[in-house]
């Protein structure tokens, strides 16, 4: 799947060595890892292994008690990467602004940094919306809408900043496998499209090894293996496999 | 409450300093004035009617006893610009509109709303806490100017109604008059100027600070309601010390 050229809108990130504490309790151990330029990378691992605090960490809303993280080769602080890089974070629950309508929250960022004229933003709200398949939807609160429909309108969201890397924060979680396909395939239609480089931290292994380059298995804080679909499949640690391959088991009815 | 006056302080701060994209946020500033007055008009209005009439009635009497029924009309007028309307009004949207910014605000902050806006590079302190804090610090004067008129008038009402004070209308205002100067409304006034700040830093402060689930918001808004009007009774007494030398 990994086919990268040198012409996409899409940044590198670096992250080496991070390590996060919360009350004494060491979430992140030591993560290195490294996302090329359009790629789009998965970090699955099981529940409370850390990923959604790495992610934090990625979009600068923690900052890490030791460690790195590099974009574009270039050390940047917490604090400065959400001003320097335009990047979105795709909430697990959507994060949509519960006191505007969708339209209003898709074009938020366009309205606030005042980056374009009403009519405009009208415009490429419409535009966006479309593109997620929630082209009615613009007038609607965010109650109104099921929960793929905001995941939707969360990704509609992220693409209006026209984003160099966007991360998703467990985007299949709570959803129906058919909703659940339809959120992979405008992943992929967003790497298609704009060549962002994308990183999806989640559980779902039918979406890891349907959209990614290269996965990433994190346990308990910390990488424990870093592959492309094929290689990690294949990998002979127990653990891995326990995961990749844990299924229900029913007792034979006597 | 008190280790979190250091933080309060940096918001009001930082909220300060932003100040000049006030007008850029227009809009949620008139949006957040117009839900205080359409939300608190009504109560204002009862609340001082009656605080001005049981003012009357307890001091009325007392007062034509002692042959001093031409007073009635001062004491209920000083009464009430200087302390009890922008206490009592202070007290009031503490309750109804602190409670309800700490509310927003945390849940805000519980459902990742706060995090999606910085993701953004949306300042949380801009998009959220500028217009309520602009919009509470100019509503709540005008309410308390309010609260004072309605207030003399249901002073001045008792007064004439009750048997035991019966004191005409224009007497009751005539008084007032010769008493209450501008300088005592104006004192009022600035007071309840510095409680509407009080009482949207406490609350936005607690908003920004909810953790936890549902039950973390309940915390926040209790504490924002209580927090607000313990500062509330204690700027009152130092405001007072500081206006009476002027």
């Amino acid at each position: 799947m990994s086919d990268f050229t040198n012409n996409h809108s899409g940044i590198s990130v670096q992250v080496r060595g991070l390590r996060k504490s919360f009350d004494g309790q060491e979430v992140l151990k030591g993560i290195d890892f490294e996302v090329k330029a359009g790629e789009i990378f998965v970090i699955m691992g099981p529940s409370g292994s850390g990923k959604s605090v790495l992610l934090k960490h990625l979009i600068g809303l923690e900052t890490p008690d030791a460690g790195e993280i590099l974009i574009n080769g270039e050390v940047v602080q917490s604090s400065e990467i959400a001003a320097k890089y335009r990047m979105a974070l795709v909430f697990q629950s959507g994060a949509l602004l519960n006191s505007l309508t969708v339209g209003e929250n898709v074009g938020l960022y366009l309205a606030e940094h005042r980056l374009k004229s009403p009519e405009e933003i009208t415009h490429i709200v419409s535009e966006k919306l479309g593109d997620v398949g929630l082209k009615d939807a613009a007038d609607k609160m965010p109650s109104d809408l099921s929960g793929g429909m905001k995941k939707r309108a969360a990704i509609a969201r992220a693409l209006v900043i026209e984003p160099q890397l966007i991360l998703y924060d467990e985007p299949t979680s709570e959803l129906d496998p058919l909703s659940a396909v339809v959120i992979g395939e405008e992943i992929l239609k967003l790497k298609r499209r704009i060549c962002v480089t994308s990183l999806i931290v989640s559980h779902d292994r039918d979406l890891a090894f349907g959209v990614a380059d290269r996965i990433a298995v994190i346990n308990d804080g910390q990488i424990i293996t870093i592959g492309t679909p094929d290689e990690v499949k294949h990998n002979s640690d127990p653990l891995i496999q326990k995961f990749l391959h844990a299924d229900f088991k029913r007792e034979p009815q006597s | 409450m008190f280790e979190n006056i250091g933080e309060m302080i940096v918001l009001f701060g930082r909220t300060l300093l932003a100040l000049p994209l006030a007008w850029r946020q227009r809009q949620k500033i008139f949006d957040q004035f117009f839900e205080i007055g359409n939300a608190s008009l009504l109560m204002v209005c009862v609340l001082s009617f009656f605080i001005g009439a049981v003012i009357a009635l307890q001091t009325g009497p007392v007062l034509v006893e002692r042959s001093l029924a031409s007073a009635v009309g001062g004491i209920v007028g000083i009464s009430l610009a200087k302390e009890l309307a922008p206490v009592m009004m202070a007290i009031l949207i503490a309750g109804r509109i602190g409670s309800a910014m700490a509310a927003e605000i945390g849940s805000m902050r519980v459902y990742q709303e706060i995090d999606a806006l910085r993701t953004m590079n949306i300042n949380p302190i801009h998009y959220l806490v500028l217009p309520r804090l602009v919009a509470i610090a100019c509503a709540l004067p005008m309410l308390v100017i309010f609260s004072i008129l309605v207030g003399w008038f249901g002073g001045a009402l008792v007064a004439e109604a009750n048997n035991h004070i019966a004191i005409p209308f224009q007497a009751f205002f005539t008084n007032l008059r010769e008493v209450v100067k501008l300088k005592d409304v104006a004192n009022g006034v600035f007071k309840s100027f510095c409680f509407a700040l009080i009482i949207g830093v406490v609350s936005c402060h607690q908003g920004l600070m909810t953790i936890g689930g549902p039950r973390g918001i309940g915390r926040s808004v209790t504490k924002a309601v209580v927090n607000s009007i313990v500062l509330i009774v204690i700027f009152d007494y130092i405001l007072t010390r500081i206006l009476l030398q002027q």
